[in-house]
């Protein structure tokens, strides 16, 4: 049998991607642009919550989003109708999360002159955006009600890398055993930095507390 | 599939290194894996078989999975204990300022070649 020779190289997966992710974030930190990362489950309201929130924003702040949907580009033109924002489609190819490479490549399809802050609308799954930095200043989530309070329990990576949690459809709260209060105390086991603010994207209740935070986030990162 | 992902990653790497090392045929890649790191081994061997035998470098190239077992530490009372069997509370003294000491790497410890 021929001789077995070891090469030792102990080296995270995600070492490369961290690296990328930093040289994004600093790039993006010269050019005067803060990109949010938005993750979630399907279906909790990241589009509604969009639009809602940029209707508030636009005026104050010149924005753009990303929008990552697998296989259709439903949510991007609901977005560009809804607002008249700029609103693009990025491909995952299949992927079930976006790194950092790719949210590079996405944002060369971004017309970047003037623009303050650009919304990453991520893959919706609550394990593998988690995992990968995208170059994003910060990460934010939405969960909403019907999913459940204990979520902060069972998904526990991805509420340490939130800084920001969205409790979304307030309205059906009567009608779901959802502890708010416990909800929070779970997020702050994850992360004892992170804000939840409540909001009901349908009727527009609480976003307002999202667009404040998202503006003096974007004012803090131009100075 | 999240496993699937994470092995263009592995691959990527252990191409990187190869050709660092002037290595013209890897046989096996020898991977730390954390009991709490999200990923089935299982999944990660079937997807490796897929996928590294469309590379020429790795054609035939064996996956080695080592289990890094998962140990939280407690800040109250200063113990540890296996975060699987007992998760965030800690066992000794009920508190739960614990954090993860290891058990959620996904890492490549080293490459194999004849
Ligand atoms: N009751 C209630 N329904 C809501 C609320 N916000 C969103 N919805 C509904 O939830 C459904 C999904 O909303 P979207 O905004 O498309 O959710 P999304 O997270 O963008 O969905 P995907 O992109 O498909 O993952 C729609 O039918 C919305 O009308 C809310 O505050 N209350
Ligand atoms: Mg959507
Ligand atoms: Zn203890």
């Amino acid at each position: 049998m021929d001789k077995v020779k070891v090469i030792e190289i102990k080296k995270s997966v995600f070492a490369d991607n961290d690296r990328d992710a930093d040289s994004l974030r600093s790039e993006l930190k010269s050019k005067g642009v803060y990109l949010l990362n938005l993750m979630s489950s399907p279906g909790s309201g990241k589009t509604t919550t969009l639009i809602r929130t940029i209707n508030l924003l636009k005026d104050k702040l010149r924005i753009a989003v990303m929008e990552a949907d697998i296989d259709s580009d439903v949510d991007a033109v609901k977005i560009k109708e809804a607002t008249g924002i700029q609103s693009i489609q990025l491909h995952t190819g299949g992927m079930c999360h976006l790194d950092a490479e790719m949210t590079r490549q996405g944002l060369d399809n971004v017309m970047l002159e003037g623009v303050d802050l650009v919304i990453l609308e991520n893959v919706g799954n609550l394990v593998c955006p988690a995992e990968f930095d995208t170059g994003a200043v910060r990460n934010a989530m939405i969960l909403s009600v019907p999913e459940g309070d204990d979520k902060p329990l069972k998904y526990p990576l991805m509420f340490s890398v939130c800084d920001l949690v969205i409790i979304n459809k307030m309205d059906v709260l009567p009608y779901f055993n959802f502890d708010l209060e416990k909800c929070k105390e779970y997020v702050k086991m994850r992360n004892p930095r992170a804000r939840v603010i409540p909001i009901c994207a349908l009727n527009g209740e609480g976003v307002e507390a999202f667009a404040d935070w998202l503006l003096e986030e974007v004012t803090n990162w131009k100075q | 599939m999240h496993e699937l992902g994470i092995v263009f990653y592995i691959i990527r790497d252990v191409k990187q290194a190869a050709e660092q090392n002037g290595v013209e045929h890897v046989s096996a890649v020898v991977m730390n894996i954390g009991e709490v790191s999200t990923i089935v081994p299982e999944y990660l061997t079937d997807c490796w078989r897929w996928a590294a035998d469309k590379e020429e470098m790795l054609k035939g190239c064996e996956l080695k999975i080592l289990t890094v077992p998962a140990i939280t530490h407690c800040d109250s009372c200063g113990e540890q204990y296996p975060t699987v069997k007992f998760g965030k509370k800690c066992p000794h003294c009920g508190s739960d300022k614990t954090w993860l000491l290891q058990g959620n790497e996904v890492e490549i410890k080293e490459i194999e070649v004849t």
